[in-house]
């Protein structure tokens, strides 16, 4: 992955949307991108704790387009209820990665070091691979699919990111923690 | 009270104060076609569904009222998408309902099943499935409301007959709850202000008017604010009657075919006041070189709007109605407006109009230079002319309807546009074919009002099945047809960008023979062939009000459009009438 294209790139922005939790409106913001020729880098979508809505995170190429024009055309559509921009040192972000890693006998020790070292968790055994589950900041993500490649990988997963903004007053100590919790 | 889904629609559609439904219908929409019966409200069957889109369309530019059509599912969903894009890019208040297969054969490739929210998502405001009978009143509510609110547009009620045919127990609501939509209305103080300063500081101020102005109900404001600034004001293609021909701070229209004065006050002004119009890329040419020493001031009741091509200096995301008239409050508590200062600009703006009107070369009644053919042949009749006559000829509140190309650039060009509403095309999509069916929508909703369509032989081929409906309903619009034998804007393009090599774009003036057509739908069929012609076959077909008339008028095959401004140049490089001396480049004043 080339600097740019990480996440945290200058061509990379995150949305966070906030849209009603109703039929077909994945289809219009994902719509609503292609027709404009505005490009997705990652998208995670789920409901919220309020049933009615859901939350889409948006990780938005921004080459193509303004950020301000895809907020405003995104914004048009009448299931979009609220759109926030969320800057990485505002943010608190986190993602997903389910990664299968050819690991023989020789190579499974040290493999397991590293999952331990980022928090993971060995979720499957096989012969001579595994499958590990990492969440953490998507830098700590990027960090660890890095150090999995020499070993070879056999499968990969990432979520996309997801964002909330900081609390006032919360400390880059829950960032550790985010890191370090077992999410599973 | 207990009403099946189709009688809740069409129950709903009366609440909404609907008067008439254009549709056609079929498999899926029958049951609500039932209940359509009983209904006051009058069904306007046509011969083709595009034919209906384009009549609700019609009927929403000339009443300021949605239009709404009906059509089964399928087919009949799939021949409607033209005219929703068609009133999407030209924010045309318009829901249209479309009937699905049953929610259980959904996904299944029914008999005329097609994925209609699907195929329309991109080109509708919004649009809704419906799953359950009891939410029609609902549903039916937020369509209009989202239709006729904020920026105009269609929207699509998607409905399966198993919905239509289950019960439900009526009920109206009381308000429209979409968390998500909340419209502009008012503007910014602050942002007023910083217009208003630009606007009294300003030397060469130009008002760039678009169909905002019209959707906005801001005709009244706008001359005011004219009148108070003494600005002169330029109205797009879309915004043709916003402010009327006849005043004298009236420039016409900009853009690609519009006039040397309007083109080029644009270019040279230092303030561009930008209301209700998008800097379509048909007005400003190569953008980087469009309006290069204006300031900005943009007022768009659309947030996407402001600064998606141009970015403004002052932006107001308000009603242009209300924005125009808070800055007239503005300017006017400011104390007395100095018109002098704009006395050197405006000087200048008349100089240009004397010296580059919109021109042809005439070939009158009686004027016998301009024959053609040789000995025994008649003038040749300029499509100009026929338009010129046409607007001499009818009531100054006349409504004028235009296809796509050539003729409607002459439309907007010849016409002496005086009221709002008066100017129905297509300007966005541009839509060959839009003509007959729009000019029988608006006088389906303007009865009082004569209605005349200027089309092409091109664009009236693809919809004139509708003279048929127009006949059997009882709707007596006009047709000027200026038969040049060609698809005449594509001819010009290759005229001047291909070398004269003319690719397919021959249609023949006889083929069909458009008379016989007209008679053969039950219409008055004229043909025109020579400039004596024109006013007494105008006059004959201003005296039919019981069916439709057709007239066939034989124009110049080889007429082009003038001025222009070649695609993707700057508005500098206009192109003026070849009679006239070309403009210094880079002249001013």
């Amino acid at each position: 992955m080339s600097p740019d294209h990480r996440p945290n790139g200058p061509r990379h922005r995150l949305l966070s949307v906030l849209v009603e939790n109703k039929a077909g409106v994945l289809a219009r913001v994902a719509g609503l991108f292609s027709r404009r020729g505005y490009n997705i880098y990652s998208l995670a979508v789920a409901p919220t704790d309020d049933e009615r809505f859901s939350r889409i995170s948006i990780v938005v190429d921004v080459e193509s387009s303004p950020l301000e024009q895809v907020v405003a055309q995104l914004d048009k559509l009448i299931n979009v209820v609220e759109i926030g921009e969320l800057h990485p040192d505002e943010a608190r972000e986190a993602e997903l990665l389910l990664v299968s890693v050819s690991a023989d006998a020789g190579q499974r020790s040290q493999v397991i070091q590293l999952v331990g070292v980022f928090g993971g968790r060995i979720v499957d055994v096989g012969h001579d691979a595994i499958t590990v589950m990492v969440a953490g900041t998507p830098e700590a993500v990027d960090d660890f699919e890095s150090l999995m490649r020499p070993y070879g990988i056999a499968g990969l997963q990432r979520t996309g990111r997801i964002a909330l903004p900081k609390l006032d007053g919360g400390s880059s100590a829950a960032e550790v923690a985010v890191t370090a919790t077992d999410i599973a | 009270m207990e009403l099946t889904g189709a009688q809740a629609l069409v129950k709903s559609l009366e609440m909404q104060e609907v008067e008439v439904v254009f549709g056609l219908p079929g498999g899926a929409i029958l049951p609500v076609y039932d209940p359509i019966i009983d209904s006051p409200i009058r069904h306007i069957l046509v011969r083709h569904e595009q034919g209906a889109g384009h009549m609700a369309e019609g009927y929403a530019q000339a009443t300021g009222r949605p239009g709404v059509a009906m059509v089964t599912s399928g087919p009949g969903a799939t021949n409607v998408v033209t005219p929703l894009a068609n009133a999407y890019m030209d924010s045309t208040p318009f829901v249209c309902i479309t009937g699905q297969v049953a929610t259980s054969a959904i996904g299944t490739d029914a008999f005329q099943e097609s994925d209609t929210t699907g195929i329309t998502l991109g080109v509708t405001k919004h649009n809704w499935l419906v799953t359950d009978a009891a939410d029609i009143p609902r549903i039916v509510r937020e369509a209009f409301h989202v239709a006729t609110t904020g920026r105009p547009g269609p929207v699509l009620i998607d409905f399966p007959k198993d919905v239509a045919t289950d019960t439900m127990e009526w009920y109206w609501p009381d308000s429209v709850d979409l968390p998500g939509y909340h419209p502009p209305s008012h503007a910014d103080p602050s942002a007023i202000q910083a217009a208003a300063a630009l606007v009294l500081a300003a030397e060469r101020p130009v008002i760039y008017a678009g169909g905002g102005i019209l959707k906005s109900g801001a005709s009244e404001a706008l001359r005011e604010l004219a009148d108070l600034t003494g600005i002169p004001v330029v109205t797009t293609l879309m915004a043709r009657g916003s402010f009327p021909d006849s005043h004298p701070l009236c420039l016409g229209m900009p853009g690609m075919h519009g006039n040397y004065t309007a083109v080029t006050a644009i270019q040279k002004a230092d303030l561009l006041l930008a209301l209700g119009s998008r800097f379509d890329d048909r007005v400003t040419g190569k953008v980087s070189a469009f309006a290069p020493k204006a300031k900005v001031v943009h007022v768009d009741i659309d947030k996407a709007e402001i600064g998606k091509v141009r970015r403004p200096e002052v932006g107001i995301l308000a009603d242009c109605r209300l924005a125009i008239e808070a800055l007239v409050e503005v300017i006017r508590a400011s104390g007395p407006v100095d018109h002098s200062r704009l006395a050197p600009w405006i000087a200048t703006l008349h100089r240009w109009q004397a010296e580059y009107p919109c021109t042809y070369d005439r070939s009158e009644p009686g004027s016998a230079e301009v024959v053609t053919g040789g000995p025994g042949r008649r003038p040749t009749l300029k499509p100009q002319f026929v338009i010129e006559t046409l607007r001499a000829s009818t009531p100054p509140d006349t409504i004028l309807v235009s296809g796509v190309g050539q003729h409607q650039m002459w439309a907007s060009q010849y016409w002496s546009f005086e009221y709002p509403n008066t100017w129905i095309n297509s300007g966005g999509l541009g839509t060959m074919g839009f003509a007959v069916p729009a000019a029988i929508g608006a006088k389906v909703g303007r009865p009082d009002r004569m209605v005349w369509a200027v089309d092409g032989d091109g664009c009236f081929q693809m919809t004139a099945q509708e003279l048929a409906t127009a006949r059997a309903e009882r709707v007596p619009v006009k047709i000027a047809i200026l038969n040049n034998a060609y698809l005449g804007m594509v001819r010009q393009w290759q005229h001047m960008f291909y070398e004269e090599r003319y690719s397919e774009v021959y249609l023949s003036p006889d083929l069909p023979d458009y008379v016989g057509w007209a008679e053969a739908m039950g219409c008055v069929g004229l043909r025109v062939e020579s400039p004596e012609e024109v006013t007494p076959a105008i006059e004959k077909a201003n005296d039919v009000d019981d069916r439709p008339v057709v007239i066939d008028f034989r124009t110049d095959s080889m007429e082009q459009v003038f001025p222009m401004v070649p695609a993707g140049a700057s508005n500098d490089d206009i192109v003026v009438h070849p009679s006239q001396s070309a403009p210094v480049p880079g002249a001013l004043q």
